[in-house]
């Protein structure tokens, strides 16, 4: 059967205080060629986190914890590390669901829990990435004019890399670029490359106090809170973004109690294209295509239009309770790439809560990511759809394809930036495949069931253009290399980094995540 | 002898004891940790006592905190699928539907009948695994047909 693929050596931090369970996923991730880190206690799990920032690729925590809830526990993470958290519980309750997007998790686990579930949450940390190449790919969008002025450009992390396990690689391209541009005196317009804000826990309380200070944070201004903070090196320009995703954030959680879909364009500037984007990079429930993020967009067609209607894999869209209790049902959420894309393009970010509350959506699925059998050529079917979306990061495929690899860690190469070459690029990439990854990965697409996914591929792409203008554009869906980008390297961010990125999930952002329906539960 | 242990095993999944968890178990067993699952069950039951213990002050303060009744029972769920203790975890839901009901005198019957469960899962698992030990390795990582 299906033994799926998983990357050897994922970190993974498991935090529960129940010692069975504890041992028992231990065991199971141990299986699954996961580096496994136990703890008891939430404080102690912090501790091991802050105290090897870079030291986790996901976390795994249970809900009910005697010395924390594991809500706080998620948002903590969140904020200070944008690591993926998943959740557990034996509780499958709606509310506590929903509480759990709200906070930012990516998925939320049944106990029991299977060793299939284990299997794929890779794809969760491959998706964060996948977000975060995003938003440096935004910065390369050449010229566009949103991204003047965006001095919120970022060099990401401290030159980590973005790997699974021990495996790094430099993103010297990515570097480069940054290097370049930092020694251009001249930064303030376009490219210009700061050093990314950490927003760390502390700088983060002291923005949540200014703006409490200021009192109703929508007369808050950026210029003010940063009065306020007092913090000398930090800009304007931080400030707004971290405020704009601090607003979504707020909404979010006011909005928690809806179920509702979203309907697609999220933001306010984005073309219907964007939505695809959405769709494209959502898990699709069950079924083996299901995997959905990509799910069945890679059918080439390119119907940008389609794309809002396609949200195939928008799990979002398919809200529903999760199966009673005695089912193991896993509600997925999770940020759908796009959301970033929408948040490239803001440029004002005061227009920022106006999409947002248009669209509160609980993603909501059963079975994301999916529980199903899964072809290992499905894996990396997979990993092509998230990488889709209008990046020209490509992760090679061939890692991901090849669970007998010796090096199943993710290879990272070379960024593409730019999109117009990009493109090229990536189809160039795509010869680069090997014909085993090709075939399998052409086999994916095809394979795919149901779902309308049609032309999501392509829609992201002519959404990524419409959007940036020069994205990406696959239009024939022939990822079949994916590239992972550096992203710590990477040189300017877009002056907004989606709130997901933030606080782990973004709801709002999945508006197109609408019914194409690739639920299977 | 191992023909006796493999039909223990089968009679505790038809009488509800233990669940398909339970097998999920035994697949994790390997050269590695021969004998996990045993392993497994035996912190089930080291954490459960305590957990029965919380309970059991609770109730006897006679306050009937059910809040707090409803958290230890959550706590004890939870623990309970661990190894697939079917009959356990549904006295387990019984008593937290009770303790959401207010129904002070459903929780103590519940409550009786499921540590009742517990002690009888307890002593079937220890003479299986006693037995299993005696039988060899091999008859433990079978599947029940």
């Amino acid at each position: 059967m299906d033994k799926g693929f998983s990357p050897v050596g994922l970190r993974v931090l498991v935090v529960d205080d129940d010692p069975t369970w504890l041992k028992i996923l231990e065991k199971m991730l141990k299986k699954c060629s996961y580096e496994v880190t136990t703890c008891g206690l939430a404080r102690e799990a912090l501790r091991l986190l802050r105290e090897r920032k870079d030291g986790y690729d996901i976390v795994i925590s249970d809900v009910n914890m005697p010395d924390m809830d594991g809500f706080k526990l998620l948002e903590h993470v969140g904020l200070e590390l944008d690591l993926p958290v998943i959740m557990m519980s034996v509780d499958g309750e709606t509310k506590r669901v929903m509480k759990g997007v709200q906070h930012g998790a990516c998925d939320y686990l049944l106990k029991p829990i299977r060793m299939k579930e284990l299997k794929i949450i890779w794809q969760h940390v491959l998706r964060k990435k996948l977000q975060e190449v995003k938003d440096i790919e935004g910065c390369y969008d050449g010229g566009a004019n949103w991204f003047t002025g965006n001095d919120e450009t970022h060099y990401l992390g401290g030159g980590e890399d973005v790997s699974f396990g021990k495996k790094r690689k430099e993103f010297d391209f990515e570097k480069k670029l940054l290097l370049q541009d930092e020694s251009d005196p001249s930064s303030s317009s376009s490219s210009s490359k700061k050093a990314r804000v950490v927003w760390s826990f502390e700088l983060h309380q002291k923005f949540v106090n200014a703006v409490n200070q200021i009192g109703c944070d929508h007369k808050a201004g950026p210029k003010k809170i940063l009065d306020l903070m007092n913090v000398p090196w930090l800009t304007r320009e931080n400030v707004a973004s971290h405020l704009q995703k601090y607003r979504l954030y707020l909404s979010r959680l006011e909005k928690g109690k809806e179920l509702k879909c979203y309907s697609g364009g999220v933001k306010n500037m984005d073309s219907p294209p964007k939505d695809s984007e959405f769709t494209s990079r959502h898990q699709s429930p069950g079924k083996n295509n299901s995997y959905a993020f990509s799910g069945g967009s890679y059918k080439a067609e390119s119907d940008p239009k389609q794309l809002a209607a396609s949200s195939v894999s928008d799990p979002s869209s398919d809200v529903h309770t999760p199966p009673p209790k005695a089912k193991k049902t896993r509600i997925e959420f999770d940020p759908p790439i796009s959301s970033s894309c929408a948040f490239d393009s803001l440029l004002p970010w005061e227009d920022v809560p106006d999409p947002l509350e248009s669209k509160h959506q609980i993603l909501y699925q059963s079975s994301f990511l999916q529980q199903q059998p899964l072809l290992p050529s499905q894996t990396p079917f997979v990993m092509e759809k998230e990488m889709k979306p209008s990046y020209e990061t490509c992760v090679n495929a061939d890692e991901f394809l090849m669970p007998q690899d010796e090096n199943s860690t993710v290879i990272l190469q070379d960024l593409h930036l730019c999109a117009p070459p990009s493109a090229m690029k990536l189809q160039e990439s795509s010869s680069n495949v090997t014909n085993d990854t090709e075939s399998i990965l052409r086999s994916l697409n095809w394979e795919l069931p149901e779902s309308n996914h049609s032309g999501f591929i392509d829609t992201d792409l002519d959404f990524s253009w419409l959007h940036n203008e020069h994205f990406l554009a696959n239009t024939s869906g022939n990822f079949q290399n994916f590239q992972f980008q550096d992203y710590s390297c990477s040189p300017s961010l877009p002056s907004e980094l989606p709130p997901h990125l933030w606080f782990g999930n973004d709801p709002d952002e999945y508006t197109l995540m609408v019914d194409h329906g690739l639920f299977i539960s | 002898m191992q023909r006796q242990v493999a039909l223990i095993k089968q009679s505790l999944f038809d009488q509800g004891y233990l669940d398909e968890q339970f097998m999920e178990l035994e697949e994790l067993q390997d050269d590695a940790n021969p004998n996990f699952v045993e392993e497994v069950a035996t912190l089930y039951f080291k954490d459960s006592a305590r957990l029965i213990n919380n309970i059991e002050q609770a109730l006897e303060r006679g306050s009937f905190d059910f809040n707090r009744l409803d958290n230890y029972m959550h706590q004890f769920k939870g623990s309970s699928t661990s190894i697939g203790a079917s009959k356990v975890k549904t006295e387990c839901t019984m008593f937290r539907e009770y303790c959401r009901a207010g129904n002070a005198e459903g929780c103590l019957r519940t409550f009786k009948q499921l540590k009742k469960e517990h002690a009888t899962l307890r002593k079937k698992l220890e003479q299986y695994f006693q037995l299993a030990r005696q039988a060899g390795p091999k008859e433990i990582a079978r599947r029940p047909k």
